[in-house]
């Protein structure tokens, strides 16, 4: 029965044509799809890591309790010992200091007194050392709008929209307000070297970003720091090396436990975070069930104009004696045969572009020159293969092929035997 | 008959309670507001890991001039405060900048403290801005007080409403809640080692507490004080922030 629709198919290319290719390019965009909105859902939380979450991170009990309020009295200290520590315990791991700050940023005039100032957030971040890689990480260079990188001790970047708001340019001088670790009062002035681009409204309208240790510096924080982000070799975050990780820090450094004491949270752990690690794993569902509805619509339709095609061989068939489950039922197999070799092929060319999409990626640093993109812009976009990908587009290629047969086939129950002859001979 | 009766004896208890809050209040700000006024004072800090002392000489002149400069520590000494009506300069020798802290900074901490600017800018009389009324009598640490609820008449307050327990015989506050106009408690102090000053009692010793705030609070001893003196014009010009 099998070989002789298989002989049908092959011999009425008009029967399989078009479904073959509909179902072929519906599974080749579900497979693509997927992996691309998983490269890109991974691509924000990646950009959100690299600013602030880190896949790991080290703070204190205590600030932990506090975090939203960026409580630098609570901060790490000796931290550079702790950093040696984390390092030798997780050699996998790149490790950098961070400090986040608050404070009001006061422009001055010739005269040394205020000419314009507003409240603004700070990250204070490696930009100097030998071996950091911060200014990559943040894809400073980018970014930049006006000026240049800090290239000197008490530079700074600030937000382009912030630095329009204050109307200072760069090379002009810019002065820190806010709290030194034990509470004084921090006054420390800087040098605003450049502007970049977040492409986040919150950070584009009040972000200072500046050399950790010109931070430290300013807050009284020497050999202190708030924060310890780790970041895992691949550059990506994966939920369950992350778990691991926090799993051995905590074995290893479970001895302290006082309110100053390190603790790790995960990336997931973070503010909001969870929600988009988990709708990261259940987008393949989401892709699949938008795909399939298309793509039965699709298939309905086809589905129907092939009905009408072989309208004059299905009323023969029923003439002669077929019954019309059996008539249903074959159309029904063939829909599945057609669905499988669509679904095969269609899998074959999306994972080859999704491949070539997660190797090479699609770069559009072209379009994002002069700090038009941001920070949290990524260069180049690319997909994620998952195993899912494998076998997610049987579902959308067999299902909705067979569920737009089964639509359109109903029409055979509505033919009158009684009536076909007399339509034959029409 | 007897209704009425009730009714007047209601109408005066209130009307005598709320000329009693007045002149209650009036009493305290005799005590506690003056023409001009000298201190120096110490300012102890307690933090979650360390306990700092800052150490200040401040010059006011009714409650709209006034000029600090800190003495110590190191990191702090020479910066200097001017508030003149409701602005207020701050001059960093480390950076040799004037800045205008205006706006929502007004309500950040002052070095860390649990005082905000404008904490430190809230001079005015009590009953030239609140209305008070007497709700009850309490005893603090063995000394009686009235309780007065203070309502505000004005819009630029930093609290809305406040609660003070008033000695019934120094006329000075023991205790104070601070409201905001949600009603949620902004800061609690307490008030003691009352001295007798040139004829007028005043309490040396503030212990501040923001309540929106960790930590065990902050001191501000003062350790000198001089009233009516005759303070120099040119202090509370922004040209003696830079001297």
């Amino acid at each position: 029965m099998i070989r002789f629709l298989l002989k049908g198919l092959f011999r009425d290319k008009s029967r399989s044509l078009i479904p073959l290719i509909v179902v072929t390019i519906g599974v080749m965009l579900a497979v693509f799809m997927n992996g691309y909105v998983r490269g890109l859902m991974i691509d924000m939380i990646n950009k959100t890591a690299d600013i602030s979450t880190g896949h790991v991170k080290v703070i204190t009990s205590a600030y932990s309790d506090n975090m939203d309020q960026v409580p630098n009295d609570l901060a790490i200290i000796n931290v550079s010992s702790l950093k040696k520590d984390l390092e030798k315990t997780f050699p996998e791991m790149k490790w950098v200091c961070r400090i986040n700050f608050g404070g009001l940023i006061d422009v001055p005039d010739a005269n040394g007194e205020t000419r314009s100032q507003g409240p603004g957030m700070g990250i204070g971040l490696d930009l100097f050392s030998e071996d950091t890689d911060e200014t990559e990480r943040l894809n400073l260079s980018k970014s930049l709008v006006r000026g240049s990188l800090p290239a000197n001790p008490g530079e700074v970047l600030l937000s382009e929209d912030f630095s329009q708001k204050l109307k200072v340019n760069p090379g002009e001088e810019i002065t820190l307000i806010g709290s030194t670790m034990n509470g004084g009062m921090a006054i420390y002035n800087f040098i605003m070297s450049g502007t970049v681009k977040f492409g986040n409204t919150g950070m584009d309208r009040g972000t200072v970003i500046a050399d950790i240790h010109d931070v430290q510096t300013a807050l009284d924080m020497y050999d202190a720091a708030g924060e310890i982000l780790g970041f895992s070799s691949s550059g990506f975050y994966d939920d369950e090396t992350a778990t691991a990780v926090k799993t051995k820090f905590q074995d290893t450094f479970s001895s302290d436990e006082g309110e100053f004491a390190p603790v790790m949270l995960r990336l997931r752990d973070q503010a909001g975070m969870s929600i988009f690690v988990d709708l990261t794993d259940s987008m393949a569902a989401i892709v699949m069930i938008v795909f399939m509805i298309a793509m039965s619509l699709v298939l309905w339709n086809a589905g129907l104009l092939g009905g009408l095609r072989r309208y004059g061989e299905i009323g023969i068939r029923l003439a002669i004696g077929e019954e019309k489950s059996h008539v249903y039922r074959t159309m029904i197999t063939e829909s599945v045969m057609i669905g499988l070799a669509g679904t095969i092929v269609g899998t074959a060319i999306g994972l080859s572009l999704s491949w070539l999409m997660q190797t090479y990626g699609l770069d559009i640093s072209e379009f994002t020159k002069g700090g038009t993109g941001g920070i949290m812009m990524p260069d180049i976009i690319r997909s994620k293969i998952a195993p899912s990908d494998f076998y997610i587009g049987l579902i959308p290629g067999v299902l909705s092929t067979m569920a737009g047969t089964m639509l359109s086939g109903i029409g055979i129950y509505k033919r009158q035997t009684a009536q076909l002859f007399k339509e034959l001979e029409a | 008959m007897k209704s009425i009766t009730i009714i007047l004896a209601v109408f005066l208890t209130t009307n005598l309670s709320a000329q009693t809050a007045d002149e209650i209040l009036d009493r305290v700000d005799r005590n506690m507001s003056s023409e001009n006024r000298i201190f120096e004072s110490a300012m102890i800090i307690h933090g979650r890991r360390i306990s700092r002392t800052i150490t200040s000489i401040s010059y006011s002149v009714g409650d709209k001039k006034s000029f600090t400069e800190y003495l110590s520590p190191a990191r702090e000494q020479g910066t200097k405060m001017l508030k003149l009506e409701d602005q207020l300069w701050i001059y960093s020798p480390s950076t040799d900048r004037t800045i205008q802290i205006s706006g929502h900074m007004l309500r950040q901490s002052v070095m860390g403290s649990d005082l905000s600017y404008e904490d430190m800018m809230e001079d005015r009389k009590l009953t030239d801005v609140y209305d008070a009324e007497v709700v009850g009598s309490e005893d603090i640490d063995g000394r009686p007080t009235w309780v007065l609820e203070l309502k505000g008449n004005v819009d630029d307050l930093a609290y809305a409403t406040r609660k003070e327990w008033i000695d019934k015989e120094r006329y000075i506050p023991l205790k104070e809640e601070l409201y905001a106009k949600s009603g949620q408690l902004l800061k609690r102090s307490t008030l003691n080692d009352v001295v007798n000053i040139e004829g007028r009692w005043f309490p040396t010793t503030i212990v501040y507490k923001d309540m929106l705030k960790q930590g065990d609070g902050t001191e501000f001893k003062i350790t000198s004080i001089k009233f009516d003196q005759e303070i120099p014009e040119y202090i509370f010009t922004k040209a003696a922030l830079k001297q």
